[in-house]
């Protein structure tokens, strides 16, 4: 098991150059216009903005530029803000813990809700409940998750006003549960599809006839024989749903005005901020391929027949 | 041979899909939809009562009335006309990035899928980098270079869409390329340009069809994000993410604003994923969900 992480580790590597090269391309190739007098303004005078493309290695030719931000990446250092002037290691860093806290109880809510969807689906087919559900999770599909938010705002925060319109406070829970739903909403939806599916498949297999059969609860033979198989497909759903999610939070830290990395992606894009912009794309691709990698070595727990050899 | 060649016809796969779909209720309803939508989209200047455009400022956030069915915006605009309007934009978007994507997709998964060996690696490698951004910020960040405007998200769109595409043609191309039909082309002198586009791409469409159907909803609820981000399209396009954008200033006073014009990106998505998901049943029931 060591080996086999070690070896998706490693080729992961390739991957992640593959993304730094693309940003890099986006970033200061591609770009119209010259980064520093964006971020200098119209009115700056040329010796200035020789002095800063100099001062930020600007001026030298690409490729130099491009092996310049290999060699800083392979070190942890990301670069500076043009606006800010601050470490970008840093901004992220700070807004880490929120995004992180709404990013897990996203998924915990959206697992919770989505995995009982679809068992209740599945042990009561085409019964009112099967129903209900199903229909809510194509809805929740279909919708914008930011409007799901804001749907959700308009309810809870300005009609019925038992919960706050958004923002972090000290990081009390009533900031969080909104947040949380909107963006779990899309991945309880496809969770609870994918439970539903793979329990009715699972339900009418031989084994567990078998357990039925030795006079076991209905309880234990839906939870202890059923749903462990039955989770497999699911963990695969949730670790291919966690890009969207990790993409979700930009929209969804927008609608809350939740101070996470998503927002502050929002942000650097809308001032052109471009080493904040890669710095925080890099960021959650990093995210994205280290959790995709747990998640992959999480089937073995669920399924010892799996063997990573 | 006449007689025989119409029998060959009638009991052609395609025709034999869309019995078995027409069966499926969920996606007729997703078809009625897509249906409505595109007589909407193509008579929307018949359809809607005003111009989506004008401003007349002494109608400005209006409720709801028979000039207005949905009452007007901050301009004095109807929303009502600018959602019937905004069903050209979500059309165009969906279509337009789709079709970018299937041409990127379908030519470089074939290639790989075809010929294997070193330009198998690179293009898979390809692939594998760019579905390894999540997706809206990969989307996010092209916009960031391009600028923002409705045609720059087409170009996004596209870019984030075709590595999905490429690995299924790729897959397919892979496990039809040694049957031996396409053997016998081969042997009758066929060159490689006419095996791909004539033999091997037609045997892959069914999974390259529900793809892209799922694409195009998938396609319209992210350029409403974009727009929503103030990153897509622009003002005064009346776009669906866009109207959803401005009206968030008027959350309180006028929830209108922002009710409708969700509704309509949620109904549109959802016909395309009803529709999407009963052809999935029909042509490929193997594919998985996710």
């Amino acid at each position: 098991m060591l080996t086999y992480a070690a070896r998706k580790l490693l080729m992961a590597v390739p991957i992640l150059i593959g993304i730094i090269t693309i940003t890099f391309l986006l970033n200061f190739v591609f770009v119209p216009g010259d980064p520093v007098r964006i971020m200098m303004g119209q009115t700056a005078n040329e010796d200035t903005i020789k002095m800063i493309r100099k001062e930020l290695g600007l001026d030298k030719p690409l490729y130099v530029q491009y092996f310049r931000l290999l060699g800083r990446l392979a070190k942890g250092d990301l670069g500076r803000s043009y606006k800010s002037r601050r470490e970008v290691s840093d901004m992220i860093l700070e807004r880490l813990p929120a995004t992180a806290k709404l990013a897990v109880s996203a998924m915990i809510a959206a697992i919770l809700i989505g995995v009982t969807a679809g068992i209740i689906s599945a042990i009561m087919p085409y019964s009112i409940w099967d129903y209900i559900s199903m229909v809510g999770a194509l809805l929740g599909v279909s919708m914008p998750v930011f409007w799901l938010g804001l749907m959700l705002i308009v309810v809870f925060a300005i009609k019925l006003n038992i919960l706050p319109v958004g923002g972090y406070g000290n990081g009390q829970i009533e900031y969080l549960i909104l947040p949380a739903i909107t963006l779990g909403s899309r991945q309880a939806a496809k969770i609870a599809r994918m439970t539903r599916s793979s329990m009715l498949e699972v339900i009418n297999k031989d084994y567990i006839r078998t357990a039925r059969s030795k006079g076991l609860s209905e309880k234990i033979v839906v939870i202890k024989h059923a749903l462990r198989n039955a989770m497999i497909p699911v963990i695969t759903v949730i670790g291919t749903q966690l890009g969207y999610l990790l993409g979700g939070t930009v929209l969804t830290e927008t609608t809350f005005s939740w101070p996470g990395i998503g927002r502050l992606a929002v942000d650097a894009v809308r001032a052109r901020d471009f080493p904040l912009i890669q710095g925080t794309v890099l960021f959650l691709a990093a995210v994205f391929i280290i959790v995709n990698l747990l998640v992959d070595l999480g089937y073995g727990l669920l399924d010892p027949r799996i063997r990573y050899d | 041979m006449d007689k025989q060649n119409q029998e060959l016809e009638i009991y052609s796969p395609w025709r034999d899909a869309w019995r078995r779909l027409k069966k499926n209720k969920m996606a007729m309803v997703g078809l009625g939809v897509i249906g409505l939508l595109v007589i909407i989209a193509i008579f929307a200047p018949y359809i809607a009562p005003h111009d989506p455009l004008k401003v007349d400022l002494m109608n400005s956030l209006q409720p709801p009335s028979d000039e207005f069915p949905l009452g007007t915006d901050r301009l004095g605009r109807g929303i009502f006309s600018r959602i019937i309007y905004g069903a050209r934009i979500s059309l165009r978007v969906g279509l337009i990035t789709q079709s970018i994507a299937l041409v990127i997709g379908i030519t470089l998964g074939a290639l790989a899928g075809y010929y294997g060996g070193w330009v198998d690696e690179i293009i898979s490698y390809l692939i594998n980098v760019f579905l390894a951004f999540p997706f809206l910020l990969f989307a996010i960040a092209i916009m960031a270079t391009l600028g923002p405007g409705i045609n720059n998200v087409f170009l996004a769109l596209a870019i984030v869409s075709w590595p999905g595409l490429a690995r299924i043609v790729r897959g397919q191309v892979m496990s039809i390329r040694e049957e031996e039909y396409v053997e016998a082309v081969k042997s009758l002198g066929a060159n490689d340009v006419r095996i791909i586009f004539k033999h091997l791409i037609p045997n892959c469409m069914a999974p390259i069809i529900v793809t892209v159907t799922l694409g195009v909803a998938s396609a319209i609820l992210s350029e409403a994000g974009l727009s929503f981000l103030g990153l897509g399209a622009q003002p005064p396009t009346p776009s669906w993410g866009l109207m959803l954008s401005g009206g968030r200033s008027f959350i309180r006073s006028n929830p209108g604003m922002m009710i409708y014009p969700g509704l309509a990106i949620m109904i549109t998505v959802l016909g395309l994923n009803l529709f999407g998901d009963g052809l999935r049943d029909v042509l490929d029931p193997n594919m998985k969900d996710n």
